[in-house]
């Protein structure tokens, strides 16, 4: 899935920017694309066409890119982005009943964002915290040692932040 | 880290004793003394030498040995070579190389560089996750801070020696840590493994010679050529020499980063480094290698850990992934859980490991449902063979192997599923039955209050009865009752 858009000037002239950058070399095609997820959030087709046509490549190829690596995001993420560690040792300490949970509580599945844009879920592998596990993000803040019953007030608490800025 | 007799540390010697970010530390422990000494001999053969006599292998799983993998990329000519760091660390539940590029980034560069000098590159490129962000930092801190010293850049601690080293980001995907792959990924294309050969060391990057090494088998390299190759190869087992990293995770007590001489036993490293297992509950399977990898078993617990020991016992090293399993984790579900790792990561370029792969895990699923039968375990074990007999790249060549190894460890469980649709384990939820013992229900009716699907049914004050049909196994009646008359069979 896909969010259509309109990208406004001010966009396209900060992507040609980025792909100029590189010198608007094909095989910087990855670090382009970084630079402007980093900046947007995440890659909208838009974006995408505006790459295609500074590197002089065609779309299709830009979108056989970023549909390869997981990294990269064609829709964007929530204002709370939730990511559950599914790693070997999360996974082995209970994660897949934290995920059954927050998708729940959540409403989502992985890789969607609600309506609202207030969340995101995602799963990881191995964040590099194993002895906490199981282990849960939201945004940089790492929840470690998670029960199933833990997750509603972990939830609740971004839930309640939904007016606040 | 955790405990720290039976350790020995070489790949992590600097790790949380220096710095990161201050040359000055590193420098203080001989760091880029190696290098200078490289150097200042200025007979790269003699160095290349010194590595191959000291047994070193391959940390990021191969096993190959480095000393001959850089022999190889300095005899083929070319107008440029390259080094490349392969920092992909895509085994889940493994962060090794994560903690050498943060604790101690110079030890890599170093050893490039080191490298570079040895087969004539003078380019060297470093492909990490962009899911490591402080390591990304920190390793452009220290690219900067040795090339404002002259240990890195141009005319290096002017012997007229050239190497500069710059990052490439991964984007997650599982598949670039295999090295064709990652060529391609730096290249700017989609990551997909091609066919060896022509090797890396033939034809890598730009379709030059290239020279690819793990992290950690870096991080040995500029110990090794202070110590010398005698001291090096005097740790470990004949055949597999020095020490490996390993990220000890699971159900053990002390969990984390170790460092242990290979031909440590399983047992001395879980139950002296790791502290035993939790709870005290019984010891069932330690998986090793991750998703290529496979189980050791209590026979295998006095078993000298090195490469070609795990292997005959079914399993590999890996890069480092060291799960401990007990008595409640379901062996079939453990396969599971590395078969749907490898579905969403297979590139999907050849049909083995696109498709193979996928059945494999849907009979996985349909034998954790309870719906198995005998012959699905007869195409598991097939399908297995014919995928890794098959496949392209290591990726589809190794998946089946948690299956195969979990076959052949624990039949018995798989036999469980299948013929007595039981989990033994207790952990596939399809599989468990919640009983109410008639002898302990007082009727007090706790448990049809607390079921959400209204599946408890019985009169106030008489024993209660639970619906198979309507149950849903959410373990919210056993929760609530206070008389224990709820178990799961
Ligand atoms: C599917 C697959 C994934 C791999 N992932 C990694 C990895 O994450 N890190 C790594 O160093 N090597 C990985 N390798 C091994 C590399 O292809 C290569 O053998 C290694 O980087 C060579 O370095 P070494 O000889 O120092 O081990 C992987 C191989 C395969 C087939
Ligand atoms: S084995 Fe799997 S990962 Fe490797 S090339 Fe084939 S499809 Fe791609
Ligand atoms: S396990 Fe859940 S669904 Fe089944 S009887 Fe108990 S409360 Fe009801
Ligand atoms: S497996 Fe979850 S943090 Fe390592």
């Amino acid at each position: 899935m896909s969010v259509k858009i309109q990208i406004s000037q001010k966009t396209r002239t900060k992507i040609e920017e980025i792909c100029k950058s590189f010198n608007n070399e094909p095989g910087e095609l990855i670090n382009v694309l970084h630079k402007t997820q980093d900046y947007l959030g995440y890659l909208p087709a838009e974006a995408q066409e505006v790459i295609g046509q500074e590197l002089k490549i065609p779309t299709a190829k830009v979108y056989g890119v970023v549909s390869f690596y997981s990294f990269f995001t064609m829709i964007p993420k929530g204002r709370f982005p939730v990511s559950i560690c599914m790693g070997t040792a999360c996974y082995v300490r209970g994660a897949e009943r934290i995920l059954d949970e927050l998708k729940h509580q959540l409403e989502l599945n992985v890789g969607e964002t609600s309506a609202d844009g207030l969340f995101s879920l995602a799963s990881l592998r191995c964040v590099g915290a194993c002895g906490l596990a199981p282990v849960v993000l939201v945004g940089d803040k790492v929840y470690g040692r998670l029960a199933p019953d833990d997750v509603k007030n972990m939830v609740d608490e971004y839930k309640d932040m939904r007016g606040a800025v | 880290m955790a405990n720290n007799k039976k350790q020995i540390r070489i790949a992590l010697r600097n790790c949380g004793f220096i710095n990161p970010e201050n040359i000055g530390d590193y420098i203080a422990r001989s760091g880029y003394a190696a290098l200078a000494s490289v150097l200042g001999a200025n007979n790269p053969q003699n160095s290349i030498d010194v590595i191959k006599k000291s047994g070193l292998r391959g940390r990021g799983g191969g096993g190959f040995p480095t000393g001959l993998k850089w022999e190889i990329a300095s005899k083929n000519h070319a107008d440029q070579k390259y080094v490349v760091c392969n920092a992909d660390e895509g085994d889940p539940g493994a962060f090794m190389d994560r903690s050498i590029l943060e604790g101690d980034p110079h030890s890599v560069l170093e050893a490039m560089a080191i490298n570079g000098f040895c087969i004539g590159a003078t380019k060297g490129l470093i492909y990490i996750r962009a899911e490591y962000p402080l390591a990304i930092e920190r390793l452009l801190i220290a690219i900067n801070q040795a090339e404002e010293i002259s240990v890195l850049g141009n005319n290096i601690m002017n012997t007229g020696f050239d190497f500069n080293i710059e990052l490439r980001y991964g984007a997650g995907a599982f598949v670039c840590g295999e090295e064709t792959a990652l060529i391609h990924s730096m290249e700017g294309g989609r990551g997909e493994p091609t066919f060896k050969p022509p090797f890396p060391a033939q034809e890598g990057y730009l379709k030059k010679p290239t020279n690819v090494n793990n992290v950690e088998t870096f991080a040995n390299i500029p110990a090794i050529i202070l110590k010398g190759w005698e001291w090096f190869s005097s740790i470990g087992t004949e055949k597999s020499k020095g020490t490996k990293v390993f990220a000890l995770a699971g159900k053990v007590n002390n969990v984390g980063l170790i460092e242990v001489p290979m031909g440590i036993t399983l047992r001395e490293v879980i139950y002296e480094i790791g502290n035993g297992i939790v709870n005290d509950k019984n010891f069932k399977a330690v998986q090793t290698g991750g998703p290529s990898g496979g189980c050791l078993t209590e026979k295998f617990l006095d078993t000298p850990i090195d490469y070609d020991n795990l292997i005959a016992a079914g399993s590999m090293m890996g890069s480092g992934g060291m799960i401990v399993m007990d008595e409640d984790d379901c062996m079939v579900s453990v396969a599971k859980f590395y078969l749907d790792f490898t579905v969403e990561e297979s590139c999907g370029k050849c049909a083995p490991c696109r498709i193979g792969n996928k059945r494999l895990f849907e009979l996985l699923e349909k034998i954790t449902e309870g719906k198995g039968t005998m012959e699905d375990l007869d195409h598991l074990k097939n399908l297995s063979k014919v995928t890794k007999d098959t496949a392209l790249c290591g990726l589809g060549q190794t998946s089946p192997n948690p299956v195969l190894s979990t076959i052949d460890n624990f039949w018995n469980e798989y036999l469980a599923h299948v013929v007595d649709k039981k989990c033994p384990a207790g952990q596939c939820k399809a599989l468990k039955c919640y009983i109410i013992d008639t002898e302990q229900c007082i009727g007090c009716t706790v448990c049809a209050r607390a079921c959400p699907v209204g599946a408890i049914k019985g009169e106030k004050k008489t024993p209660h009865e639970i619906s198979q049909e309507i149950c849903i196994k959410c373990g919210a009646c056993m929760e609530k009752c206070k008389f224990n008359a709820i178990s799961i069979k």
